[in-house]
């Protein structure tokens, strides 16, 4: 007697990436042979360490007294006033802040700097390197480097150095050395160049801490693993508070190491809908945005397969955001897999409505976002006034806008 | 056998070694591309590397990666590289490399398109130094189809057996790394021998050797081990130092070759 085999489960799409690491055809990992070991090496270390409960024990020691997790959920009333009145019907949704901006250095970067600095020194390195658009990865790096004494240097361009002139002199604080790049558009993309350029050259004894959920696999499975911490706690904060799930969650997406962090842990329930905001820019123009899952196409950029802002000729495009931290032609691979498979929807806010949003939320909540967090403000208000009054939506508040303030002084002609 | 394999097959005949220049495309303008190749030849080259220029070239120094700015800057995209290099295709005997960036090859159609068009072109060999050999076997399938060669390069950081894997996944020739890092020039002459000898047991390919070689002197030492020698930089370098001071581009990257030829074996150095 023959028995059919059974079918095979439907695969979870959680269940991703695969060894090589896929994201249904996205992602893998595409760089020189010089630093296949490495990236060997990583994947390694980090299969054994995500089965080892002392490696996160002592993460999440480290997340509750030096991170000062869990960030709170806020209930942010009048922000949901002001939903519901612009929204024309004066109905909507519930809006809550995810605090990702009260964590330790102010954004949600130091969650992956602080678990990639554990894995540093499991892997006996002495030296990290990183690139930082905002500057908010570079400080969360120096930060974690001079937690556990390791050399740092942080690439970050000109431009980004110029209009995030707060970040530079905290990471010169912290003990960074921070080499600014001059060339291409002196922005997130050229500082990335350059950080792997370093790491060519240094790779034997220097790991970096790649600062999103791109570059060459395991980066994307990593950043968004040390990332997710922010989507469990949501989850859980939901549960307790509002007895169910959000209908709602937010995040703008640069890399999308926020995005991906806070939705992952939703990814299997599926009456949860999941939107990234990406960066409008000035327009719809190329070259005037950068929104490479709205306008891209996929390609091939920095190790990984993905949606991409490319010329035909298969050179990057240039970008547009007045945020410096969403300023990138690439997007993770995870986020392009969960686009085609219609799990997360992605929307755009330009710079006009980032900077409604930068002052809206300071002066309705007093709380003063970064102005990549800003774009998912600005979408999440109108997200929520086309909902129901017995809805809720979360959005991640990634970080606080200190950084930010000069900029947007200059921006907003104060 | 094609244009590649020839020349190392006639070089092992007579235990002679080939000097490898790389050109970025399109540089230092658009139309120069053609009459370099002529020059290389005439200097002394036996097979050339044409860099497709790419806007983030992660694994070039300052020298390669500003001359591929520069060459899209002037409007050099890969299908004007593919038709200066077929312009003069009949005119030389040398062999061809396409150096290009999965980005690029990715863009223009992969293992079909982009391979088809590097063969129409007259190119003999393909190296995407960013696609690692776990991503490669479709495009080595094709180039086997099409009859290009098509090499993997092996690192310093490769341990062995990968090296081993990687000489076996190459047709035509290995590309041996001889430093670790980014492209560009070094002062001091790189020691490849044990890597050299712990590759050649692995296989009975060709090995090239470069990254970092620029002088004759480099030359002499890599080809005391290697097949070839590959100099990039330092081509790059010459030529666009001489565009820049009003001399002849096409002059210079010909005495550089004929310098560096000196220091391959037989050679009047
Ligand atoms: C506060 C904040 N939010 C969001 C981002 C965008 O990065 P990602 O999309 O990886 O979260 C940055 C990047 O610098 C940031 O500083």
């Amino acid at each position: 007697m023959t028995t059919a085999p059974a079918p095979a489960p439907a695969p979870r799409i959680s269940d991703v990436p695969d060894e090589r690491g896929r994201f249904g055809p996205y992602g893998g990992s595409y760089v020189p042979e010089t630093l296949v070991a490495a990236l060997r090496q990583l994947d390694e270390v980090y299969r054994r360490v995500s089965r080892d409960e002392r490696f996160w024990e002592e993460l999440r020691e480290l997340e509750r007294t030096f991170t000062g997790r869990p960030t709170p959920l806020y209930r942010a009333d009048r922000l949901t006033a002001h939903a519901r009145s612009a929204g024309g019907r004066g109905h909507g949704a519930t809006v809550w802040l995810k605090r990702e901006d009260l964590a330790h250095t102010g954004a949600h970067k130091i969650n992956n700097t602080l678990g990639q600095a554990l894995l540093t020194q499991r892997m006996n390195k002495g030296r990290v390197i990183a690139e930082t658009g905002a500057g908010q990865h570079g400080v969360a790096t120096a930060t974690a480097a001079a937690r556990f004494g390791f050399q740092c240097d942080v690439y970050m361009g000109a431009e980004d150095a110029r209009r995030q002139r707060l970040n530079v002199v905290r990471m010169k604080a912290l003990g960074a050395r921070v080499v600014e790049v001059e060339s291409g558009s002196r922005t997130l993309k050229d500082a990335t160049n350059e950080a792997m350029r370093d790491w060519m050259e240094s790779v034997e004894h220097t790991h970096y801490i790649l600062g999103s959920v791109v570059g060459p696999h395991p980066f994307p499975l990593i950043v968004r693993d040390l990332q997710s911490i922010i989507g469990r706690e949501t989850k859980a904060q939901c549960l307790r508070t509002l007895g169910r799930l959000p209908d709602a969650v937010v995040a703008c997406v640069g890399g999308g190491s926020n995005a991906a962090g806070i939705f992952y842990p939703f990814v299997e329930d599926e009456k949860v809908r999941l939107v990234g905001v990406e960066a409008g820019g000035r327009s719809n123009e190329p070259g005037q945005h950068a929104a490479p899952l709205a306008f891209g196409a996929p390609g091939i950029l920095h190790g990984s397969l993905s949606y991409v802002l490319q010329d035909e000729h298969g050179q990057t495009a240039p970008v547009h955001s007045c945020s410096a931290g969403l300023d990138y032609p690439g997007v993770g691979p995870e986020h392009s897999f969960w686009k085609d498979a219609g799990r997360v929807t992605y929307a755009v806010a330009d710079d006009r409505q980032a900077l409604d949003a930068f002052t809206l939320l300071a002066r309705t909540e007093g709380i003063i976002p970064a102005l990549e967090t800003a774009h998912a403000i600005a979408h999440a208000v109108r997200l929520a006034g086309t909902m129901n009054d017995d809805q809720h939506l979360v959005v991640n508040c990634s970080g606080r806008g200190d950084k930010d303030v000069e900029e947007a002084a200059r921006l907003l002609g104060w | 056998m094609n244009r590649i394999e020839r020349a190392f097959h006639t070089a092992r005949q007579s235990d002679a070694r080939l000097l490898m220049p790389f050109i970025c495309g399109g540089f230092p303008r658009p139309g120069m591309t053609g009459p370099l190749l002529a020059a290389l030849e005439r200097g002394g080259a036996s097979v050339v590397e044409i860099g497709i220029p790419f806007s983030d070239p992660i694994a070039d120094g300052p020298v390669i990666a500003g001359a591929m700015h520069k060459a899209i800057e002037a409007g050099t995209t890969p299908e004007r590289v593919f038709e200066e290099a077929l312009s003069v295709r009949d005119t030389i005997g040398i062999g061809l490399v396409a150096m290009v960036s999965v980005s690029i090859a990715h863009r223009l159609g992969g293992r079909e398109g982009f391979l088809a068009r590097t063969r129409e072109s007259g190119f003999d060999g393909v190296i995407i130094p960013d696609l690692p050999f776990e991503e490669s076997g479709a495009y080595r399938e094709r180039c086997g189809e099409l009859g290009l060669t098509f090499s993997h390069l092996v690192a310093p950081t490769t341990p062995r057996d990968r090296a081993a894997a990687l000489a076996k996944g190459s047709t035509g020739f290995v590309y041996l790394l001889a430093r670790t890092g980014i492209t560009g020039e070094r002062s001091d002459a790189p020691d490849v021998a044990e890597r050299v000898a712990a590759l050649r047991r692995a296989t009975d390919l060709p090995i090239a050797c470069g990254f970092g070689i620029a002088t004759a002197e480099h030359v002499r030492a890599v080809v005391a081990h290697a097949d070839a020698a590959i100099v990039g930089s330092a081509m790059v370098r010459r030529i666009e130092r001489a565009a820049g001071s009003g001399l002849d581009p096409i002059e210079a990257a010909e005495a550089l070759t004929r310098e560096l030829a000196a220091g391959l074996p037989g050679t009047p150095g």
